[in-house]
């Protein structure tokens, strides 16, 4: 087996970062009127970015997201849909490629965290496959220490990605294959499963896989959010709280959404360190779905909890424009990064 | 030919100034730097509470240059200004940070470096720093008046009992006098290690107590040698008692001087309430400073002017600390402070010890003895009304 090199292994993850022709892509449902929004301080709204670290806290300065190689805005519409072929049986067989990188990445303005990642970027690409599909994940070790990919789903023990008998730990240059069944549909995790487990999921190594159901759902704006934390001086402790890389990232620039059009966020957990972290919409109740995998929602509310590993879909409409917060529900988490705002536009 | 003198005291600095520069000229050879990443060490020197923000002065004590790049408080990120560029070794930065603080709660501020190190600082106990205008300056003299000059002063006043009592009891007076000195010496010493502890270790941290001491000590040492010298040429008489009673005054001085910073200081952070039983617990405890002073001048006939000036030299520099205290309090300086005030008084005490002694007597007497522990014991009492 040759053993990869750094560059080359940058080369090869490029296109996977590089995805964000997804940004532009909406779907275009039609408008729904929850009625007229009879708010008068939205007069506040005009005002893209000022004041923002008077207001609701927020780091100094701003962060390189070219020279991090990820965006968190590119990150939160970017699905990576791997190639397919079709097998002989008729199936559609789904290959992706991650690749184990370590990367200083600017985590906050001017302060650079040595963060070990999938392609590059944190969370790693969210991988989505149909439900029944192969899926077929070839995984590159190109960082100095053992790695592995461990998938939450349906799949067969010799794939689990935790050593041992599910499958090699993969050594620095080593590579790996897991393949297994698209099951079940829903909202799902991946991430490092090698000791000490909270250090290499800390870190970085983590991503959300997502499963279709086999008819679909209904059009929507889709996004990804994965929760985390950032444990700076490495104390055990988060220093900093995201979704998605980089904290208050969608606070300086909020996500733009279209009036009625129905939103669905895939979110998950995989904050280290501390046992539960939570999403609150502002202005607006969501449908909640736990884990994706049933059609009928469990509850509609504003505010959901997730203990570590765990996820769900979400989906609402915002009936009026102006701008929405959302963060944690978890001040602390808030205020130390995990917050942001919807902006919703005609 | 023999090479003159001065060249031959000046080669060896020569060679060693080529040696450095050829060294730092090859960029240090078969060196390559450390082998781990750049060590942080940031030490907030001062707090300053205005409303709605903090303004810390941090000093970086460590080898490498530190650059502060986000601001936590109470776990939050906060806006803040200062500390632009890196910090220097031994470098200082002022940082204000913006937050809406509550009077009398505890706050945690962190600053996050630029390699995510975390350097926290706690306000125990948050009080708006007073303003330290030409009223705030007032309020410390009449503090160091109360505490320092006024006490010290009527101490002063049992002059004329000292000089009709026996010598046998004066001698027993002397060693009241050396067991008070020899406790403000150990408290002033405790008391500077105490502060050096908590602030900067860039300049020696505790070895500036010792240093502050030893110069203290070397100083009145050398100055009493040449008070001495100039007396005797000039023939007088009570001489030595003379400039012993300056040199007490100076010691004692020096440590009013560590007692002034220390109650401005407290008085600033707010850990010191300004009240009746400060006052008076100042009063009992400075008295008998005077009695320190006035001891050895016994048989002699000082004028009033110069007995004003030596209560002045003990009991004055109260107010200059107090003010240094409140407007430019540095724990490099005040441990260096303490450290001199305690060797001022070790050196005072040298000069007493041999008025103990009984003429052709060996050891110390019993009553001599139970002076020295009664000096301790008046200290340790009184010392329990000021205790911060």
């Amino acid at each position: 087996m040759a053993r990869l090199t750094r560059r080359g292994l940058i080369l090869r993850g490029a296109p996977v970062i590089a995805g964000a022709a997804f940004v532009g892509a909406r779907s275009s449902s039609a408008a729904e009127h929850h009625g007229h929004a009879v708010a008068v301080a939205d007069a506040a709204a005009a005002e893209p970015h000022a004041g923002h670290a008077d207001m609701h806290g927020g780091f100094q300065g701003a962060v390189d997201h070219a020279a991090n190689g990820f965006d968190p805005h590119v990150i939160l519409r970017d699905f990576d849909a791997g190639q397919t072929t079709r097998l002989a049986s008729g199936r559609t067989l789904r290959t992706f490629e991650l690749v184990a990188l370590e990367h200083d990445v600017e985590v906050a303005p001017g302060v650079t965290f040595p963060a070990w990642t999938y392609n590059g970027r944190i969370p790693g690409p969210t991988i989505r496959a149909r439900e029944g599909e192969l899926v077929r994940v070839a995984f590159a070790n190109g960082s100095n220490h053992p790695h592995t990919i461990h998938f939450h789903g349906i799949h067969p023990a010799t794939v689990d990605g935790i050593g041992g008998q599910g499958g090699a730990i993969v050594a620095p240059g080593g590579r790996a294959v897991y393949e297994f069944d698209a099951a079940p549909f829903g909202m799902h995790l991946y991430h490092c499963h090698v000791r000490p487990l909270a250090e290499h999921i800390a870190k970085g190594l983590f991503g959300a896989f997502i499963v279709d159901p086999k008819d679909g759902r209904e059009d929507a704006d889709e996004m990804v959010m994965v929760m985390h934390g950032v444990d700076t001086n490495f104390d055990r402790a988060n220093e900093i709280y995201a979704v998605n890389g980089i904290g208050f990232a969608y606070l300086e620039r909020p996500i733009q959404v279209r009036r009625g059009e129905l939103v669905r966020l895939y979110l998950g957990n995989m904050t280290e360190y501390d046992p539960i972290n939570s999403y609150h919409l502002h202005g607006n109740f969501f449908e909640y779905f736990p884990t994706g995998t049933s059609r009928v929602a469990a509850e509609l509310t504003d505010t959901v909890m997730q203990c570590q590993g765990q996820r769900g879909i979400l989906e609402w409409r915002f009936a009026s424009t102006g701008r929405f917060m959302f963060h944690a529900h978890q001040s602390e988490f808030t205020e130390l990064g995990w917050q942001g705002f919807f902006e919703v536009i005609e | 030919m023999r090479p003159p003198r001065w060249l031959l005291g000046l080669l060896p600095l020569v060679l060693v100034a080529l040696t450095i520069g050829a060294f730092v000229g090859l960029d240090t050879p078969g060196l390559d730097g450390r082998a781990g990443p750049p060590i942080e060490q940031l030490t907030v020197e001062r707090t300053v509470l205005k409303p709605g923000s903090f303004e810390l002065t941090v000093r970086n004590d460590g080898p490498d240059a530190v650059r502060v790049r986000q601001v936590q408080v109470n776990d939050a990120f906060v806006a803040f200004s200062g500390a632009e560029d890196p910090i220097r070794r031994l470098g200082s930065a002022t940082i204000a940070i913006a937050h809406p603080w509550v009077q009398g709660e505890a706050y945690s501020v962190a600053l996050m470096t630029s390699t995510g190190g975390l350097v926290a600082h706690e306000i125990p106990v948050a009080v708006e720093t007073p303003a330290t205008d030409l009223s705030f300056f007032a309020l410390m003299a009449l503090l160091g008046v109360y505490v320092g000059v006024i006490p010290i002063a009527l101490g002063m006043l049992w002059l004329p009992w000292v000089r009709r009592i026996p010598p046998v009891w004066l001698r027993v007076l002397m060693a009241l006098t050396v067991g008070l000195l020899a406790f403000l010496a150990i408290d002033a010493t405790l008391e500077g290690l105490d502060i050096a502890a908590q602030g900067s270790q860039a300049f020696g941290g505790a070895a500036l107590v010792f240093i502050g001491a030893a110069v203290a000590y070397l100083a009145l040492t050398g100055v009493g040698s040449w008070l001495a010298a100039r007396r005797r040429r000039q023939a007088q008489v009570g001489a030595s008692a003379s400039s012993l009673a300056l040199l007490i005054a100076v010691g004692i001085g020096m440590h009013n001087l560590g007692e002034g910073l220390a109650i401005g200081t407290a008085y600033t952070t707010g850990a010191l309430a300004l009240g009746t039983f400060l006052v008076v617990g100042f009063a009992l405890h400075n008295t008998t400073e005077g009695l320190a002073i006035v001891a050895p001048i016994a048989r002699s006939a000082p004028a009033l002017p110069r007995l004003a000036a030596l209560g002045l030299i003990a009991g004055a520099p109260a107010v200059l600390g107090a003010w240094i205290g409140a407007a430019a309090f540095n724990t490099s300086v005040a441990a260096f402070l303490f450290g001199a005030g305690a060797g001022a008084i070790v050196q005072v005490i040298v000069q007493l010890a041999p008025t103990l002694r009984e003429r052709d007597e060996h050891g110390l007497q019993p009553r001599v003895v139970g002076g020295l522990l009664g000096g301790l014991a008046l200290m340790f009492l009184t010392g329990l009304f000021v205790s911060m």
